[in-house]
Protein backbone atom coordinates (compact mmCIF):
# COMPACT_ATOMS: atom_id res chain seq x y z
CA UNK A 1 0.00 0.00 0.00
CA UNK A 2 3.16 2.48 0.39
CA UNK A 3 3.29 2.68 -3.13
CA UNK A 4 -0.54 4.32 -3.30
CA UNK A 5 0.66 7.31 -1.48
CA UNK A 6 -1.47 9.76 -2.68
CA UNK A 7 1.05 12.12 -3.51
CA UNK A 8 2.56 9.93 -6.32
CA UNK A 9 1.77 11.27 -9.69
CA UNK A 10 0.73 9.32 -12.24
CA UNK A 11 1.24 10.83 -15.12
CA UNK A 12 -1.02 9.84 -18.80
CA UNK A 13 1.37 7.54 -20.47
CA UNK A 14 0.92 8.43 -24.18
CA UNK A 15 1.23 5.21 -26.25
CA UNK A 16 3.11 7.03 -29.13
CA UNK A 17 4.39 10.97 -29.24
CA UNK A 18 1.55 11.45 -32.05
CA UNK A 19 -1.10 11.29 -28.72
CA UNK A 20 0.93 14.11 -27.08
CA UNK A 21 1.30 16.29 -29.84
CA UNK A 22 -2.41 15.50 -32.12
CA UNK A 23 -4.03 15.88 -27.58
CA UNK A 24 -1.63 17.96 -25.52
CA UNK A 25 -2.48 17.84 -21.82
CA UNK A 26 -6.14 20.41 -21.61
CA UNK A 27 -7.16 19.88 -17.86
CA UNK A 28 -4.52 19.93 -15.36
CA UNK A 29 -5.65 18.94 -11.61
CA UNK A 30 -2.88 19.46 -8.79
CA UNK A 31 -3.11 17.92 -5.85
CA UNK A 32 -6.79 18.79 -5.38
CA UNK A 33 -8.46 17.97 -2.33
CA UNK A 34 -12.52 18.78 -1.65
CA UNK A 35 -14.29 18.58 1.75
CA UNK A 36 -18.23 18.39 1.83
CA UNK A 37 -18.00 19.95 5.74
CA UNK A 38 -15.45 17.82 7.73
CA UNK A 39 -16.20 14.77 5.29
CA UNK A 40 -13.18 14.52 2.66
CA UNK A 41 -14.64 13.81 -0.72
CA UNK A 42 -11.35 14.03 -3.24
CA UNK A 43 -7.70 13.24 -1.59
CA UNK A 44 -5.03 15.23 -2.90
CA UNK A 45 -5.25 14.10 -6.80
CA UNK A 46 -3.08 15.04 -9.66
CA UNK A 47 -3.58 14.18 -12.92
CA UNK A 48 -4.09 15.94 -16.63
CA UNK A 49 -6.82 15.26 -19.20
CA UNK A 50 -5.88 15.10 -22.89
CA UNK A 51 -7.48 17.53 -25.48
CA UNK A 52 -9.87 15.48 -27.80
CA UNK A 53 -9.83 12.57 -26.43
CA UNK A 54 -12.90 10.89 -24.39
CA UNK A 55 -11.87 10.35 -20.58
CA UNK A 56 -14.18 8.12 -18.67
CA UNK A 57 -13.89 8.64 -14.47
CA UNK A 58 -14.69 4.83 -12.85
CA UNK A 59 -15.46 3.69 -9.32
CA UNK A 60 -17.55 2.33 -7.06
CA UNK A 61 -20.54 4.86 -5.89
CA UNK A 62 -19.05 7.82 -3.67
CA UNK A 63 -15.76 7.06 -5.19
CA UNK A 64 -15.43 11.07 -5.64
CA UNK A 65 -15.80 10.84 -9.95
CA UNK A 66 -19.16 13.31 -9.53
CA UNK A 67 -17.56 15.28 -7.42
CA UNK A 68 -14.74 15.63 -9.18
CA UNK A 69 -16.86 15.83 -12.22
CA UNK A 70 -17.90 18.98 -10.77
CA UNK A 71 -14.90 20.55 -9.56
CA UNK A 72 -14.26 21.14 -13.60
CA UNK A 73 -16.86 23.87 -14.12
CA UNK A 74 -17.12 24.97 -10.84
CA UNK A 75 -20.53 23.49 -9.85
CA UNK A 76 -19.26 21.95 -6.45
CA UNK A 77 -19.81 25.71 -5.49
CA UNK A 78 -23.46 25.60 -5.80
CA UNK A 79 -23.42 23.00 -2.50
CA UNK A 80 -23.02 24.99 0.90
CA UNK A 81 -19.66 23.89 2.95
CA UNK A 82 -17.61 22.70 0.22
CA UNK A 83 -14.00 23.35 0.25
CA UNK A 84 -11.33 23.00 -2.18
CA UNK A 85 -7.21 22.92 -2.11
CA UNK A 86 -5.20 22.35 -4.90
CA UNK A 87 -5.85 23.97 -8.42
CA UNK A 88 -7.43 22.98 -11.63
CA UNK A 89 -5.98 24.47 -14.86
CA UNK A 90 -7.70 24.20 -17.85
CA UNK A 91 -5.09 25.59 -20.83
CA UNK A 92 -2.92 26.81 -18.06
CA UNK A 93 -5.54 29.15 -16.61
CA UNK A 94 -6.36 28.14 -12.83
CA UNK A 95 -10.46 28.31 -12.83
CA UNK A 96 -10.25 28.77 -9.21
CA UNK A 97 -8.27 31.77 -9.47
CA UNK A 98 -10.01 35.36 -8.36
CA UNK A 99 -10.29 36.78 -11.21
CA UNK A 100 -12.06 33.94 -13.25
CA UNK A 101 -15.73 34.67 -14.22
CA UNK A 102 -17.50 31.09 -13.52
CA UNK A 103 -19.79 32.45 -16.20
CA UNK A 104 -17.69 32.73 -18.77
CA UNK A 105 -15.98 29.35 -17.31
CA UNK A 106 -19.24 27.15 -17.86
CA UNK A 107 -20.05 28.31 -21.24
CA UNK A 108 -16.32 27.12 -21.92
CA UNK A 109 -17.23 24.19 -20.30
CA UNK A 110 -20.39 22.32 -20.56
CA UNK A 111 -22.08 20.05 -18.83
CA UNK A 112 -24.49 16.77 -19.35
CA UNK A 113 -26.56 15.56 -16.01
CA UNK A 114 -27.19 11.75 -15.05
CA UNK A 115 -30.93 12.57 -15.39
CA UNK A 116 -31.95 13.97 -18.75
CA UNK A 117 -32.85 17.85 -17.54
CA UNK A 118 -34.49 19.79 -20.38
CA UNK A 119 -36.38 23.17 -19.70
CA UNK A 120 -39.92 22.61 -19.67
CA UNK A 121 -39.48 24.62 -23.25
CA UNK A 122 -39.70 23.96 -26.71
CA UNK A 123 -37.19 21.70 -28.45
CA UNK A 124 -36.18 24.78 -30.23
CA UNK A 125 -36.18 27.05 -26.96
CA UNK A 126 -33.68 24.52 -25.39
CA UNK A 127 -31.60 25.09 -27.41
CA UNK A 128 -31.93 28.80 -27.95
CA UNK A 129 -31.87 29.46 -24.58
CA UNK A 130 -27.80 29.67 -23.75
CA UNK A 131 -28.23 32.17 -26.90
CA UNK A 132 -30.87 34.17 -25.54
CA UNK A 133 -28.42 34.58 -22.26
CA UNK A 134 -25.90 36.01 -24.30
CA UNK A 135 -28.41 38.35 -25.53
CA UNK A 136 -28.60 36.55 -29.23
CA UNK A 137 -32.01 37.78 -30.84
CA UNK A 138 -31.47 37.39 -34.51
CA UNK A 139 -33.66 34.60 -36.03
CA UNK A 140 -31.48 33.69 -38.53
CA UNK A 141 -28.96 33.23 -36.33
CA UNK A 142 -30.66 31.32 -33.69
CA UNK A 143 -32.14 28.76 -35.98
CA UNK A 144 -28.51 28.23 -37.58
CA UNK A 145 -27.46 27.02 -34.48
CA UNK A 146 -30.89 25.36 -33.60
CA UNK A 147 -30.19 22.99 -36.52
CA UNK A 148 -26.32 22.78 -36.28
CA UNK A 149 -26.79 21.80 -32.66
CA UNK A 150 -29.49 19.66 -33.16
CA UNK A 151 -27.40 17.94 -36.23
CA UNK A 152 -24.21 17.30 -34.37
CA UNK A 153 -26.68 15.53 -31.31
CA UNK A 154 -27.44 13.59 -34.23
CA UNK A 155 -31.33 14.37 -33.40
CA UNK A 156 -31.95 16.86 -36.10
CA UNK A 157 -34.10 14.06 -38.08
CA UNK A 158 -36.40 13.13 -35.68
CA UNK A 159 -37.18 16.54 -34.32
CA UNK A 160 -37.24 19.13 -37.30
CA UNK A 161 -40.67 18.65 -38.05
CA UNK A 162 -41.64 19.38 -33.84
CA UNK A 163 -39.17 21.91 -32.96
CA UNK A 164 -42.03 23.94 -31.66
CA UNK A 165 -43.71 20.98 -29.52
CA UNK A 166 -42.61 20.85 -26.38
CA UNK A 167 -39.39 19.05 -24.93
CA UNK A 168 -40.95 16.75 -22.20
CA UNK A 169 -42.64 15.02 -25.77
CA UNK A 170 -39.53 13.02 -26.24
CA UNK A 171 -38.27 9.91 -25.72
CA UNK A 172 -35.95 9.52 -22.50
CA UNK A 173 -32.65 8.93 -25.03
CA UNK A 174 -34.03 11.84 -27.32
CA UNK A 175 -34.37 14.20 -24.38
CA UNK A 176 -30.70 13.53 -23.24
CA UNK A 177 -29.43 13.87 -26.66
CA UNK A 178 -31.20 17.05 -26.53
CA UNK A 179 -29.22 17.84 -23.62
CA UNK A 180 -25.95 16.95 -25.40
CA UNK A 181 -27.88 19.57 -28.25
CA UNK A 182 -28.15 22.00 -25.76
CA UNK A 183 -24.49 22.11 -24.04
CA UNK A 184 -22.89 22.10 -27.40
CA UNK A 185 -24.60 24.48 -28.49
CA UNK A 186 -22.64 27.20 -26.77
CA UNK A 187 -19.74 25.84 -28.67
CA UNK A 188 -18.05 24.88 -25.54
CA UNK A 189 -14.31 23.43 -25.69
CA UNK A 190 -14.78 20.72 -22.89
CA UNK A 191 -18.02 18.38 -22.44
CA UNK A 192 -18.65 16.85 -18.65
CA UNK A 193 -20.48 14.45 -19.01
CA UNK A 194 -22.16 12.41 -15.53
CA UNK A 195 -23.54 9.01 -16.29
CA UNK A 196 -25.24 10.47 -19.33
CA UNK A 197 -26.70 6.71 -20.44
CA UNK A 198 -26.99 5.43 -17.25
CA UNK A 199 -31.40 5.63 -17.25
CA UNK A 200 -31.59 4.82 -20.56
CA UNK A 201 -32.34 1.51 -22.43
CA UNK A 202 -29.56 -0.34 -24.72
CA UNK A 203 -30.41 1.33 -27.64
CA UNK A 204 -30.75 4.49 -26.36
CA UNK A 205 -27.45 4.13 -24.94
CA UNK A 206 -25.71 2.71 -28.09
CA UNK A 207 -26.99 6.12 -29.72
CA UNK A 208 -25.14 7.99 -26.88
CA UNK A 209 -21.98 6.58 -27.45
CA UNK A 210 -21.81 6.84 -31.11
CA UNK A 211 -22.59 10.24 -30.80
CA UNK A 212 -19.88 10.77 -28.07
CA UNK A 213 -17.02 8.97 -30.50
CA UNK A 214 -18.73 11.51 -33.06
CA UNK A 215 -18.62 14.26 -30.63
CA UNK A 216 -15.01 13.80 -29.77
CA UNK A 217 -13.45 15.13 -32.86
CA UNK A 218 -13.95 18.61 -31.67
CA UNK A 219 -14.39 18.32 -27.97
CA UNK A 220 -12.51 17.13 -24.75
CA UNK A 221 -14.98 14.74 -23.40
CA UNK A 222 -14.98 13.62 -19.46
CA UNK A 223 -17.71 11.26 -18.73
CA UNK A 224 -18.43 9.32 -15.35
CA UNK A 225 -19.73 6.12 -15.60
CA UNK A 226 -20.53 3.31 -13.64
CA UNK A 227 -20.30 0.86 -16.97
CA UNK A 228 -17.36 -0.45 -17.59
CA UNK A 229 -18.31 -1.74 -20.62
CA UNK A 230 -19.05 1.78 -21.49
CA UNK A 231 -15.82 3.04 -20.09
CA UNK A 232 -13.97 0.30 -22.30
CA UNK A 233 -15.84 1.24 -25.46
CA UNK A 234 -15.84 5.15 -26.15
CA UNK A 235 -12.99 6.43 -23.89
CA UNK A 236 -9.09 6.88 -24.64
CA UNK A 237 -8.37 7.40 -20.94
CA UNK A 238 -9.71 5.88 -17.94
CA UNK A 239 -9.05 7.00 -14.25
CA UNK A 240 -10.20 4.85 -11.42
CA UNK A 241 -11.33 6.05 -8.15
CA UNK A 242 -11.64 4.53 -5.03
CA UNK A 243 -12.83 6.39 -1.61
CA UNK A 244 -11.70 9.66 -2.87
CA UNK A 245 -8.37 8.70 -4.50
CA UNK A 246 -7.38 8.23 -8.05
CA UNK A 247 -5.86 5.04 -7.78
CA UNK A 248 -5.05 4.43 -11.42
CA UNK A 249 -4.97 6.59 -14.78
CA UNK A 250 -3.79 5.11 -17.81
CA UNK A 251 -5.00 4.12 -21.52
CA UNK A 252 -8.07 3.17 -21.07
CA UNK A 253 -6.78 -0.48 -23.50
CA UNK A 254 -3.79 -1.04 -20.44
CA UNK A 255 -6.29 0.27 -17.55
CA UNK A 256 -8.55 -2.90 -18.43
CA UNK A 257 -6.02 -5.36 -19.84
CA UNK A 258 -3.01 -4.93 -17.62
CA UNK A 259 -3.64 -2.66 -14.60
CA UNK A 260 -1.16 -1.59 -12.78
CA UNK A 261 -2.61 -2.05 -9.30
CA UNK A 262 -4.35 -4.78 -7.59
CA UNK A 263 -7.76 -2.99 -6.67
CA UNK A 264 -7.85 -1.79 -10.04
CA UNK A 265 -7.62 -5.01 -11.92
CA UNK A 266 -10.42 -6.50 -8.88
CA UNK A 267 -12.51 -3.65 -9.37
CA UNK A 268 -12.42 -3.99 -13.08
CA UNK A 269 -12.89 -7.04 -13.73
CA UNK A 270 -15.53 -7.07 -10.88
CA UNK A 271 -14.72 -8.36 -7.94
CA UNK A 272 -15.89 -5.61 -5.82
CA UNK A 273 -17.75 -2.18 -6.62
CA UNK B 1 -49.57 -33.10 7.02
CA UNK B 2 -49.67 -30.17 5.61
CA UNK B 3 -52.35 -29.84 2.65
CA UNK B 4 -51.16 -29.02 -0.97
CA UNK B 5 -49.53 -24.90 -1.15
CA UNK B 6 -51.76 -24.59 -4.20
CA UNK B 7 -55.10 -25.68 -1.86
CA UNK B 8 -53.56 -24.14 1.14
CA UNK B 9 -52.68 -20.58 -0.24
CA UNK B 10 -55.95 -20.05 -1.69
CA UNK B 11 -57.54 -21.21 1.41
CA UNK B 12 -55.52 -18.87 2.96
CA UNK B 13 -56.22 -15.72 0.47
CA UNK B 14 -59.84 -16.02 0.32
CA UNK B 15 -60.05 -16.14 4.03
CA UNK B 16 -61.66 -12.92 5.11
CA UNK B 17 -59.81 -10.33 7.41
CA UNK B 18 -61.94 -8.13 9.43
CA UNK B 19 -60.93 -5.65 11.77
CA UNK B 20 -63.55 -3.80 13.48
CA UNK B 21 -60.65 -0.70 14.23
CA UNK B 22 -60.06 -0.31 11.29
CA UNK B 23 -63.68 0.06 10.43
CA UNK B 24 -64.81 2.04 12.92
CA UNK B 25 -61.55 4.24 12.25
CA UNK B 26 -63.10 4.49 8.59
CA UNK B 27 -66.80 5.60 9.73
CA UNK B 28 -65.74 7.89 12.39
CA UNK B 29 -63.44 9.69 9.29
CA UNK B 30 -66.25 9.71 7.14
CA UNK B 31 -68.83 10.97 9.94
CA UNK B 32 -66.21 14.10 10.44
CA UNK B 33 -66.41 15.08 6.54
CA UNK B 34 -69.94 14.57 6.32
CA UNK B 35 -70.19 16.85 9.40
CA UNK B 36 -68.54 19.76 7.47
CA UNK B 37 -69.87 19.44 4.35
CA UNK B 38 -73.43 19.26 6.14
CA UNK B 39 -72.56 22.89 8.31
CA UNK B 40 -71.22 23.90 4.99
CA UNK B 41 -74.73 23.37 3.63
CA UNK B 42 -76.82 24.61 6.32
CA UNK B 43 -74.61 27.53 6.02
CA UNK B 44 -74.95 28.37 2.24
CA UNK B 45 -78.43 27.51 2.36
CA UNK B 46 -79.80 29.51 5.67
CA UNK B 47 -77.88 32.76 3.48
CA UNK B 48 -79.48 31.73 0.21
CA UNK B 49 -83.06 31.09 1.80
CA UNK B 50 -82.78 34.81 3.65
CA UNK B 51 -80.63 36.38 1.01
CA UNK B 52 -82.47 35.79 -2.56
CA UNK B 53 -84.80 37.84 -2.11
CA UNK B 54 -83.32 41.03 -1.86
CA UNK B 55 -81.04 40.02 -4.58
CA UNK B 56 -81.12 42.37 -7.78
CA UNK B 57 -79.18 44.47 -10.48
CA UNK B 58 -80.67 47.32 -8.21
CA UNK B 59 -79.74 46.10 -5.21
CA UNK B 60 -76.21 44.55 -6.12
CA UNK B 61 -74.94 47.41 -8.19
CA UNK B 62 -77.32 50.81 -7.26
CA UNK B 63 -76.11 53.46 -5.46
CA UNK B 64 -76.28 53.49 -1.67
CA UNK B 65 -78.63 55.47 -0.33
CA UNK B 66 -78.59 57.61 2.93
CA UNK B 67 -81.17 55.39 5.28
CA UNK B 68 -78.91 52.57 4.57
CA UNK B 69 -81.49 50.08 6.44
CA UNK B 70 -84.82 50.37 4.19
CA UNK B 71 -85.26 47.75 2.17
CA UNK B 72 -87.40 49.36 -0.24
CA UNK B 73 -84.10 52.02 -1.53
CA UNK B 74 -81.07 50.00 -0.48
CA UNK B 75 -78.30 48.90 -2.58
CA UNK B 76 -74.79 47.81 -2.06
CA UNK B 77 -73.20 49.12 -5.54
CA UNK B 78 -70.37 51.32 -3.77
CA UNK B 79 -69.32 48.50 -1.45
CA UNK B 80 -69.31 46.22 -4.12
CA UNK B 81 -66.47 48.71 -5.83
CA UNK B 82 -64.88 49.10 -2.44
CA UNK B 83 -64.65 45.66 -1.70
CA UNK B 84 -63.23 44.81 -5.24
CA UNK B 85 -61.12 47.76 -5.42
CA UNK B 86 -59.53 46.62 -1.89
CA UNK B 87 -58.83 43.02 -2.43
CA UNK B 88 -57.21 44.05 -5.99
CA UNK B 89 -55.24 46.90 -4.59
CA UNK B 90 -54.05 44.60 -2.31
CA UNK B 91 -53.04 42.00 -4.58
CA UNK B 92 -50.92 43.91 -6.61
CA UNK B 93 -49.14 44.89 -3.14
CA UNK B 94 -48.21 41.39 -1.89
CA UNK B 95 -47.50 39.38 -5.01
CA UNK B 96 -44.54 41.25 -5.89
CA UNK B 97 -43.41 41.81 -2.45
CA UNK B 98 -44.01 38.25 -0.66
CA UNK B 99 -42.80 36.62 -3.94
CA UNK B 100 -39.44 38.49 -3.55
CA UNK B 101 -39.08 37.47 -0.04
CA UNK B 102 -39.99 33.91 -0.91
CA UNK B 103 -37.18 34.11 -3.88
CA UNK B 104 -35.06 35.56 -1.46
CA UNK B 105 -35.68 32.57 1.03
CA UNK B 106 -34.99 29.84 -1.27
CA UNK B 107 -32.94 30.88 -3.92
CA UNK B 108 -30.12 33.30 -2.35
CA UNK B 109 -30.14 32.67 1.95
CA UNK B 110 -28.50 30.04 3.14
CA UNK B 111 -31.35 27.37 4.42
CA UNK B 112 -29.33 27.13 7.28
CA UNK B 113 -28.59 30.74 8.52
CA UNK B 114 -29.51 32.41 12.14
CA UNK B 115 -31.18 34.89 9.69
CA UNK B 116 -32.91 32.77 7.32
CA UNK B 117 -34.42 30.60 10.22
CA UNK B 118 -35.27 33.89 11.88
CA UNK B 119 -36.77 35.46 8.36
CA UNK B 120 -38.78 31.83 8.77
CA UNK B 121 -40.17 31.72 12.06
CA UNK B 122 -41.01 36.05 11.62
CA UNK B 123 -42.98 35.24 8.25
CA UNK B 124 -44.74 31.95 10.13
CA UNK B 125 -45.69 34.34 13.56
CA UNK B 126 -47.27 37.07 10.74
CA UNK B 127 -49.44 34.32 9.99
CA UNK B 128 -50.66 33.90 13.46
CA UNK B 129 -51.45 37.95 14.49
CA UNK B 130 -54.80 38.14 14.92
CA UNK B 131 -56.01 40.60 12.51
CA UNK B 132 -57.81 43.57 14.92
CA UNK B 133 -54.04 43.78 15.81
CA UNK B 134 -53.29 44.35 11.71
CA UNK B 135 -55.76 47.36 11.80
CA UNK B 136 -54.23 49.21 14.68
CA UNK B 137 -50.65 48.28 13.12
CA UNK B 138 -51.96 49.72 9.76
CA UNK B 139 -53.37 52.87 11.33
CA UNK B 140 -50.19 53.62 13.56
CA UNK B 141 -48.30 53.15 10.67
CA UNK B 142 -49.35 53.96 7.48
CA UNK B 143 -51.89 56.37 8.29
CA UNK B 144 -50.28 58.01 11.23
CA UNK B 145 -46.66 57.39 10.42
CA UNK B 146 -46.30 56.91 6.60
CA UNK B 147 -49.26 59.31 5.77
CA UNK B 148 -48.37 61.75 7.95
CA UNK B 149 -45.05 61.63 7.27
CA UNK B 150 -46.36 61.91 3.50
CA UNK B 151 -47.92 65.22 4.37
CA UNK B 152 -45.77 66.95 5.88
CA UNK B 153 -43.58 66.82 3.06
CA UNK B 154 -45.80 67.29 -0.14
CA UNK B 155 -47.87 69.74 1.57
CA UNK B 156 -45.76 71.16 4.55
CA UNK B 157 -48.08 73.66 6.91
CA UNK B 158 -51.68 72.38 5.35
CA UNK B 159 -53.65 71.55 8.68
CA UNK B 160 -55.96 69.46 6.24
CA UNK B 161 -54.27 65.88 5.66
CA UNK B 162 -54.40 64.53 2.73
CA UNK B 163 -52.33 61.32 3.10
CA UNK B 164 -52.39 60.82 6.77
CA UNK B 165 -56.01 59.71 7.15
CA UNK B 166 -57.70 56.48 6.23
CA UNK B 167 -57.68 55.59 2.97
CA UNK B 168 -58.48 53.12 0.42
CA UNK B 169 -54.48 52.59 -0.17
CA UNK B 170 -53.86 52.16 3.46
CA UNK B 171 -56.56 49.71 3.97
CA UNK B 172 -54.76 48.04 1.15
CA UNK B 173 -51.71 48.08 2.80
CA UNK B 174 -52.73 46.62 5.81
CA UNK B 175 -54.14 43.72 4.08
CA UNK B 176 -51.16 43.11 1.92
CA UNK B 177 -49.24 42.67 5.18
CA UNK B 178 -51.54 40.51 6.74
CA UNK B 179 -51.61 38.00 3.49
CA UNK B 180 -48.25 38.30 3.08
CA UNK B 181 -47.30 34.87 4.89
CA UNK B 182 -49.73 33.25 2.35
CA UNK B 183 -47.86 34.32 -0.12
CA UNK B 184 -44.47 33.81 1.01
CA UNK B 185 -45.59 30.01 1.57
CA UNK B 186 -47.50 29.18 -1.09
CA UNK B 187 -44.48 30.72 -3.18
CA UNK B 188 -41.74 29.02 -1.69
CA UNK B 189 -43.53 25.96 -1.97
CA UNK B 190 -44.00 26.51 -5.23
CA UNK B 191 -40.29 27.20 -5.92
CA UNK B 192 -39.07 24.05 -3.71
CA UNK B 193 -41.05 22.01 -6.26
CA UNK B 194 -39.40 22.71 -9.14
CA UNK B 195 -36.27 20.08 -9.69
CA UNK B 196 -32.71 20.84 -8.51
CA UNK B 197 -31.80 19.58 -11.81
CA UNK B 198 -33.68 22.76 -13.80
CA UNK B 199 -31.33 24.82 -11.97
CA UNK B 200 -28.24 22.91 -12.90
CA UNK B 201 -28.96 22.73 -16.37
CA UNK B 202 -29.19 27.07 -16.59
CA UNK B 203 -26.47 27.14 -14.43
CA UNK B 204 -24.14 24.90 -16.46
CA UNK B 205 -24.90 26.88 -19.47
CA UNK B 206 -23.96 30.14 -18.04
CA UNK B 207 -26.81 31.49 -16.81
CA UNK B 208 -26.50 33.81 -13.80
CA UNK B 209 -28.68 32.73 -10.78
CA UNK B 210 -31.03 35.51 -11.54
CA UNK B 211 -31.52 34.54 -15.46
CA UNK B 212 -32.27 31.18 -13.87
CA UNK B 213 -34.78 32.37 -11.50
CA UNK B 214 -36.34 34.90 -14.14
CA UNK B 215 -36.34 32.09 -17.31
CA UNK B 216 -36.29 28.68 -15.61
CA UNK B 217 -37.95 28.56 -11.60
CA UNK B 218 -40.23 31.82 -11.92
CA UNK B 219 -42.32 31.01 -15.09
CA UNK B 220 -42.67 27.02 -13.64
CA UNK B 221 -43.58 28.34 -10.43
CA UNK B 222 -46.47 30.65 -11.73
CA UNK B 223 -48.99 28.24 -10.56
CA UNK B 224 -48.23 27.94 -6.91
CA UNK B 225 -47.69 32.48 -7.16
CA UNK B 226 -51.27 32.00 -8.30
CA UNK B 227 -52.89 29.54 -5.91
CA UNK B 228 -50.84 32.23 -3.18
CA UNK B 229 -52.59 34.91 -4.86
CA UNK B 230 -56.22 33.03 -4.54
CA UNK B 231 -55.82 31.95 -0.63
CA UNK B 232 -54.95 35.60 0.11
CA UNK B 233 -57.99 37.11 -1.95
CA UNK B 234 -60.28 34.68 -0.37
CA UNK B 235 -58.35 35.66 3.29
CA UNK B 236 -58.81 39.15 2.58
CA UNK B 237 -62.12 39.55 0.89
CA UNK B 238 -64.25 38.93 4.17
CA UNK B 239 -61.96 40.83 6.83
CA UNK B 240 -63.25 43.73 8.76
CA UNK B 241 -60.51 44.15 11.60
CA UNK B 242 -57.46 45.39 9.62
CA UNK B 243 -59.80 48.33 7.22
CA UNK B 244 -61.61 49.12 10.41
CA UNK B 245 -59.39 51.82 11.05
CA UNK B 246 -57.50 52.26 8.17
CA UNK B 247 -60.00 53.34 5.37
CA UNK B 248 -63.25 51.76 5.13
CA UNK B 249 -66.38 54.57 5.77
CA UNK B 250 -70.04 54.04 7.15
CA UNK B 251 -71.20 55.86 4.23
CA UNK B 252 -70.54 57.71 1.28
CA UNK B 253 -72.01 59.44 -1.38
CA UNK B 254 -69.87 59.14 -4.06
CA UNK B 255 -67.11 56.34 -5.45
CA UNK B 256 -63.79 56.73 -3.86
CA UNK B 257 -62.20 58.81 -6.76
CA UNK B 258 -58.42 58.82 -5.57
CA UNK B 259 -56.04 56.20 -3.30
CA UNK B 260 -56.13 58.47 -0.60
CA UNK B 261 -60.36 58.72 -0.40
CA UNK B 262 -62.20 56.28 1.63
CA UNK B 263 -64.45 53.78 0.46
CA UNK B 264 -67.31 51.61 1.62
CA UNK B 265 -67.13 47.90 2.10
CA UNK B 266 -69.33 45.06 2.03
CA UNK B 267 -67.88 42.74 4.72
CA UNK B 268 -68.39 45.84 7.18
CA UNK B 269 -71.03 46.61 5.39
CA UNK B 270 -72.72 43.05 7.09
CA UNK B 271 -71.01 44.61 10.42
CA UNK B 272 -73.15 47.58 10.47
CA UNK B 273 -75.99 46.02 9.43
CA UNK B 274 -76.00 43.65 12.29
CA UNK B 275 -75.23 46.25 15.21
CA UNK B 276 -76.73 49.46 14.01
CA UNK B 277 -79.98 48.59 12.30
CA UNK B 278 -83.03 50.85 14.08
CA UNK B 279 -85.33 47.89 13.23
CA UNK B 280 -83.46 44.65 13.11
CA UNK B 281 -86.13 42.54 11.42
CA UNK B 282 -86.90 45.23 8.88
CA UNK B 283 -83.78 45.36 7.69
CA UNK B 284 -82.88 41.32 8.27
CA UNK B 285 -83.23 41.14 4.14
CA UNK B 286 -80.82 44.01 3.52
CA UNK B 287 -78.17 42.14 5.73
CA UNK B 288 -78.92 38.65 4.19
CA UNK B 289 -78.42 40.11 0.65
CA UNK B 290 -75.51 41.80 1.63
CA UNK B 291 -73.90 38.15 2.93
CA UNK B 292 -74.97 37.04 -0.13
CA UNK B 293 -73.23 39.54 -2.49
CA UNK B 294 -70.28 39.33 -0.65
CA UNK B 295 -69.83 35.57 -0.90
CA UNK B 296 -70.75 35.72 -4.98
CA UNK B 297 -67.59 38.63 -5.18
CA UNK B 298 -65.26 36.09 -3.29
CA UNK B 299 -66.35 33.59 -5.47
CA UNK B 300 -66.12 35.96 -8.70
CA UNK B 301 -62.48 37.17 -7.60
CA UNK B 302 -61.41 33.39 -6.70
CA UNK B 303 -63.04 32.26 -9.91
CA UNK B 304 -60.55 34.78 -12.28
CA UNK B 305 -57.85 34.17 -10.34
CA UNK B 306 -58.57 30.48 -11.28
CA UNK B 307 -59.18 31.06 -14.98
CA UNK B 308 -55.87 32.60 -15.32
CA UNK B 309 -54.00 29.20 -13.35
CA UNK B 310 -55.43 27.31 -15.47
CA UNK B 311 -54.42 29.04 -18.67
CA UNK B 312 -50.55 29.45 -16.93
CA UNK B 313 -50.96 25.92 -16.08
CA UNK B 314 -51.87 24.76 -20.32
CA UNK B 315 -49.62 27.03 -21.48
CA UNK B 316 -46.41 25.56 -19.45
CA UNK B 317 -47.46 21.95 -20.43
CA UNK B 318 -47.94 23.03 -24.40
CA UNK B 319 -44.76 24.86 -24.47
CA UNK B 320 -43.08 27.55 -21.91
Amino acid sequence: MASLSPTVRLQPPAPTDVVTVAHPELITLDRLSLWYGAAQALKDISFGIRERLVTAFIGPSGCGKSTLLRCLNRMNELIEGVRLSGTVRIAGQDIYAPGVDVIELRRRVGMVFQRSNPFPKSVYENIAYALRLQGVRRRRELDEVVEKSLRAAALWDEVKDRLHASALGLSGGQQQRLCIARAIAVQPDILLMDEPASALDPIATAKIEDLILDLKRDYTIVIVTHNMQQAARISDYTAFFYLGELIEYDTTARLFTNPARKQTEDYVTGRFG
Amino acid sequence: MNPAPTARLRGELTTRHREPVSFFCTGLTGLATLLILAMLGLILANIAWHGAGSLSPRFIFGSADRDMFDPAKAAVGPMVFGTAARVILMTLFVIPIGVSTAIYLTEYARGTSWWTRGLRSAVNNLAGVPSIVFGLFGLGFFVSAVGGSLDALIYPGNPKPVWGKPALIWASLTLAVMTLPVVIVATEEALRAIPVGLREASLALGATKWQTVVRVVLPQALPGILTGGILAVSRAAGEVAPILFTGVAYYMASLPRSLTDQFMDLAYHVFVLSTQAPDVDKSRPILYGTVVVLLLLTFALNVVAILIRARVRRRLRQLG
